[in-house]
């Protein structure tokens, strides 16, 4: 199937910058990172200020575990109700063709 | 934005999750009831958390500043599903968000969430409708809904910081210090948000009106116009 010159042109550029950015690229922090960093100051002086979470979930191969359970729980709810959200495919289905 | 685990003093914390909660049970109704009304709600709803999950959760790196930030996505998730239940959406997104990235923090949920879903899912939804009765096209009006809708997020969360951090500082300063930061990363994400839900509507609208026609974002009459047999399949 023959695509735009842009299209292929796009997909070349953006992989191109995020090679730039992964090799050449500077640290690139979250603003959120910047903005808690500012606003722990403020928040000590009135008792508060950043901690670990609550419930880490960051132990060995658990997160790993919870993506794979997730994604198959996901993958097959999409599954489901695919032709719900996304219709049917316009094409003929070929083994009905005479 | 995620406030991080702990930022927030007891009291604050407590009062941010108070006022999500009742948003939050209010979207609850909504989508119970809108759920009777059209067969497929759920199914999107659990579709449009997914994308706000992802969405909020994809750092995009803004070069002129050497910093990164991500959309909100709760703009066009009230456009398309209603206000309410984005606050519900956004809760159930930052809630995963928090558990398995430690982005946000389970304290300071209800503070992230009035700010994704109530500042950027309201305040989306209402210019939307405001531009809309202008006349202004679905792109347009979509625009505006993702770019101011983003802001908003963010002025959010400066003054929900603020006043619950301010301390014997005066509140303005802390608000001005805090949105300072934000502001020259955040600006082109909210542009390219803007595009982002404006695409989004244009692209349901021309490949599958019946979808917005069926959420009351489109009058009936456009099907007419553009809804074949083949392709309204619901």
């Amino acid at each position: 199937m023959k695509q735009p010159v842009w299209k292929l042109g796009f997909v070349i550029l953006l992989i191109g910058v995020i090679i730039y950015l992964g090799v050449y690229g500077p640290e690139m922090p979250g603003a959120d990172a910047q903005v808690n960093a500012i606003a722990e100051k403020y928040a000590l002086e009135v008792g508060a200020g950043e901690r670990p979470p609550l419930i880490n979930t960051d132990k060995g191969d658990l997160l790993l575990f919870l993506f794979a359970i997730g994604g198959a729980v996901a993958g097959f709810w999409i599954g489901y109700v695919w032709r719900d959200l996304f219709g049917q495919t316009k094409s003929p289905n070929k083994l009905s063709k005479p | 934005m995620h406030i991080a685990e702990g930022m927030l003093p007891g009291p604050y914390a407590l009062a941010y999750w108070v006022g999500a909660g009742t948003f939050v049970a209010v979207g609850a109704k909504s989508l119970a009831n809108k759920s009777q009304e059209i067969p497929m709600m759920k199914q999107l709803v659990g579709v449009m958390t997914a994308g706000i999950f992802l969405v909020s959760l994809l750092p995009i790196p803004v070069p002129m500043t050497g910093t990164c930030s991500h959309p909100g996505g709760t703009p066009l998730g009230a456009i398309l599903l209603g206000p309410a239940i984005t606050v519900l959406m956004s809760l159930v997104a930052l809630l995963f968000q928090a558990l398995f990235f430690s982005h946000g923090g389970l304290t300071t949920l209800g503070a992230n969430t009035l700010t994704m879903g109530v500042f950027g899912g309201f305040i989306g939804w209402t210019l939307f409708w405001g531009l809309r009765r202008f006349k202004i096209n679905l792109f347009w009006a979509g625009f505006m809904a993702g770019f101011i809708g983003d802001l908003a997020i963010y002025v959010g969360t400066s003054t929900q910081l603020a006043l619950a951090i301010h301390g014997t500082h005066p509140f303005r300063e802390v608000f001005q210090a805090i949105l300072i930061v934000f502001i020259p990363t955040q600006w082109p994400i909210a542009v390219l948000e803007g595009i982002f839900t404006g695409l989004v509507l244009k692209y349901i609208a021309d490949h599958r009106p019946d979808i917005l026609i069926m959420l009351h974002i489109l009058p009936a009459s456009e099907g007419v116009k553009n809804v074949s047999l083949e392709n309204t399949l619901i």
